[in-house]
């Protein structure tokens, strides 16, 4: 949320700031929509359930080609061990069961995604908040985020308000990279949307390589969830979940020296 | 930092056993007939949006250049466990007949010489099986329209059951499709495979190709097909070996 929209709280008296008072430090300000809030809590229980359905999927046949076939005498680029049972839904052999899971669940992931795109085009999410500006593209710009991170000096006060460009990145690379080649290589999958939709093919270069993409966008969205989930605990793990299940967040307060 | 570490530990703590929790959960859920109902009522959402999306359309076909080198074979590789389909083989299966029965107005008795005479389709497909391979081979046969055609379904008929010589037990391997599917254009029976008559190890003498659903639907070592009016009373009642046994989706378009 942006400043112009967002509504502070004083952080003495918990009222609400008047709407013209600075934001700064210590006040709490309104920091997720509802509709940012559901769609992370939706898919923190979706994104689990399709990475542990798809490891025993995997375990079936962990093995991984590029190219439109694959199989045991073909040349597989990657071989792994079979995922542990507490890494698999279910924990103990199924591919039935965990095709049930995760078959349902890529609806939910797919509609929940489609519905967030769409709510946060007519909301103004994408334009306000996730936009990444041309000045935050200069190298410079993105280089100093790069040293705050490694310092772990974090935005306070009201610039703590935006995201900073290392985050929209991140969000970005969720929302309009991982999340959209997960869904559609695991459609490509698909013999009968191959039928239907074969363009899917042309465009990840065989079922094979689609299946090696969806396994390696699905990596790709683990480490975005452990970076995440560190980021969180660095920078004030209770400011942070409050945000996102309330929606208030109190702003940090500024370093008074450095 | 203003969080004190004990709360992060907290945190952690409480992390781990959610993840438990989760497990032991999920699990659980897993067992329970009502949520597994629910979770496979998007079988339904599969076929339907499929269908709708797709139509008639057809499967990508290859060229002999994609062909895979090493063609994997699923399911059994024999149907020794039969003593007609192994008599058969021992006689280069001259005296094999494929039944048409059922919902049918004239049952068929097909030699392969009958189903070789009819129009061939011939077809290069990309096979994937349900554990996540898959292999490119070039099959050729009569379409099951035609064979259908000739034997014209009974206006109750709802699905062709393709009863097969091989088996992983004591019950014979058999799957069925819709007629949707079985009168789509590269719906064959193959008797040819890569331009060779169809070997043991892939189903011989005859195996069905249904291009649009994944390998557990491709019968092998079909012996009879049957039409029905439904799927209940088939063995388990869910139209398949997989289907009965596992729980595998019978809609394997995905």
């Amino acid at each position: 949320m942006t400043p112009a929209d967002s509504l502070a709280r004083d952080p003495a008296s918990g009222q609400p700031a008047r709407s013209d008072a600075a934001p700064r430090g210590g006040m709490l300000v309104r920091r997720h929509r509802l509709s940012t809030r559901l769609w992370h809590w939706l898919n923190l229980v979706t994104l689990t359930i399709m990475l542990m359905s798809g490891l025993m999927i995997f375990n079936a046949h962990p093995r991984l080609y590029w190219g439109a076939y694959g199989a045991n005498r073909d040349h597989a680029w990657l071989q792994l061990p079979r995922f542990p049972g507490w890494a698999t839904l279910p924990s103990s052999y199924s591919l039935a069961d965990a095709r049930i899971w995760h078959l349902a669940f890529a609806w939910v992931l797919a509609l929940a995604l489609l519905g967030y795109l769409l709510r946060s085009l007519r909301n103004g999410h994408i334009r306000r908040d996730l936009h990444i500006t041309a000045a935050e593209w200069r190298p410079a710009h993105l280089w100093r985020d790069v040293v705050d991170h490694a310092r772990l000096r974090f935005p306070a006060g009201a610039a703590a308000l935006r995201y900073n460009v290392l985050q929209k990145l991140a969000y970005c690379g969720v929302l309009f990279g991982l999340l959209p080649l997960v869904i559609l290589t695991g459609l490509t999958m698909s013999p009968g949307l191959n039928a239907a939709l074969p363009w899917l093919l042309d465009l990840f270069g065989g079922r094979q390589s689609a299946r090696s993409l969806h396994f390696l966008a699905a990596a790709g969205l683990v480490l975005f969830a452990l970076v995440h989930v560190t980021m969180v605990v660095l920078a004030g793990p209770v400011n942070e979940l409050r945000s996102m299940i309330t929606g208030w967040y109190r702003l940090p307060r500024e370093r008074s020296h450095d | 930092m203003t969080e004190p570490v004990s709360r992060r530990a907290l945190l952690g703590t409480v992390a781990a056993g959610a993840g438990g929790l989760l497990l032991a959960g999920c699990d659980r859920v897993n067992r329970s007939p009502a949520a597994r109902a629910l979770l496979q009522s998007a079988e339904q959402a599969h076929l339907a949006s499929q269908r709708l999306l797709g139509g008639q359309a057809l499967a990508p076909e290859f060229t002999r250049a994609d062909l895979s080198p090493d063609f994997r074979a699923n399911g059994n590789h024999q149907a020794n466990g039969n003593p007609d389909w192994v008599r058969h083989r021992e006689s280069g299966f001259a005296d094999w007949r494929l039944r048409l029965d059922g919902l049918v107005l004239r049952p068929l008795e097909l030699s392969l010489e009958a189903l070789r005479a009819l129009p061939q389709r011939r077809q290069i497909t990309r096979h994937d099986c349900v554990e996540g391979w898959s292999a490119i081979g070039e099959w050729a046969g009569p379409q099951l329209g035609t064979i259908l055609r000739a034997a014209t379904l009974l206006p109750a008929a709802r699905y062709l059951v393709f009863h097969c010589a091989d088996s992983f037990g004591p019950v014979p391997y058999y799957e069925s499709i819709d007629l949707i599917d079985a009168f789509h254009p590269q719906t064959i029976l193959a008797l040819a495979m890569n331009g060779q008559p169809l070997p043991v190890r892939h189903g011989a003498p005859a195996r069905l190709r249904v291009e649009r659903q994944l390998g557990y639907k491709q019968a092998k070592y079909v012996m009879r097909i049957e039409a029905r009016a439904t799927l209940a009373g088939l063995y388990g009642g869910k139209g398949g070996y997989w289907e009965d046994r596992k729980d595998y989706a019978w809609y394997a378009g995905i």
